[in-house]
């Protein structure tokens, strides 16, 4: 009786410490894998804008935690301050300037009838089946299995992408002229001319 | 420090770009559409970085950097786009931009 129950236990432990690099690190990166996918599903499938926008901010917080366990804590500091801090509050910014109202989310949901989606989905889901197919074969090649901090990322921007850096200043500058073009409220019709 | 199977870190991206593709093809509200191209930006930016993660270089990090500067000027040029339509045609409806004809 007594050797028995060695035996489970022993064989327990030995279950538990099969694999000798588990770290609690990797049940992080599935459990923020999780919260990404599910909150982008609700992102997509919200009728409120703003429900959306803040199921949005969720699933690109999950994704910068997924960059700091992949070794890149400048990329995921770059996520929250760029993605869910400036381009969030631009969306923001632009809802709070519509003004829809409660009548937006009843048009939304005559939009968004199942005849609408069905199709669309079911094609995407077949697409998807068939990525997962491709990756699943492909050999498995760990991850993250250093840190790449921003030192090093800084030297390589401004060494061989030296050149990448100034056309996206220059693609930056572009977007800068063409919002400030395009959001002036034009003011009668003498403005119309010189636009 | 982690080591996490490059092939889940591909699939997640796969799953994320997946889901903005859905909302860019099911929403009609042109706003939905750019939050979904969003979707998509960083499920690509999430493939660039576990690739770079992968080979341990800085490489995907950059390519990430870039594309968040694209994603900026998009969408602050999409979002300018979208705040003409409401005031020109007072709706957010995609398909009401066919009227425009040039």
């Amino acid at each position: 009786m007594l050797n028995q129950k060695m035996f489970w236990k022993s064989s327990l432990m030995r279950l538990l410490t099969r694999n000798e690099k588990y770290e609690p690190m990797n049940a992080i990166f599935y459990i923020s894998a999780a919260i990404a996918v599910v909150s982008t599903a609700m992102a997509i499938s919200r009728l409120n804008a703003v429900h959306a926008l803040l199921y949005l901010i969720v699933s690109l917080l999950s994704v910068a935690q997924i960059f700091f366990i992949l070794g890149a804590p400048f990329a995921a500091a770059l996520e929250v301050i760029i993605y869910a801090g400036a381009i969030m509050v631009l969306f923001v910014f632009v809802i709070m300037m519509l003004n829809l109202g409660p009548s937006a989310m009843e048009t939304e949901r005559q939009w968004l009838r199942p005849g609408m989606w069905i199709g669309p989905v079911l094609l995407s889901a077949v697409l998807m089946a068939e990525l997962v197919f491709v990756i699943a074969n492909s050999g498995s090649h760990p991850a993250g299995s250093h840190e790449v901090g921003s030192g090093a990322v800084g030297i390589a921007l401004f060494g061989p992408y030296a050149l990448g850096v100034e056309l996206a200043s220059i693609l930056l500058l572009a977007g800068l002229v063409g919002a400030y073009h395009l959001a002036r409220q034009d003011s009668g019709n003498q403005s119309e001319g010189e636009v | 420090m982690v080591t996490i199977p490059v092939s889940h870190g591909l699939l997640l991206a796969g799953i994320l770009f997946m889901l903005g593709l859905v909302g860019v093809m099911v929403r009609r509200n042109i706003i939905f559409i750019l939050l979904s191209l969003e979707i998509m930006f960083n499920g690509a930016g999430l493939a660039f970085m576990v690739a770079g993660s992968c080979w341990g270089q800085a490489d995907g990090q950059i390519m990430f950097l870039f594309l968040l500067a694209m994603a900026a000027a998009e969408v602050s040029v999409g979002l300018a786009l979208v705040f003409q339509l409401y005031h020109r045609n007072n709706t957010l409806d995609a398909d009401q931009i066919s009227t425009m004809r040039g």
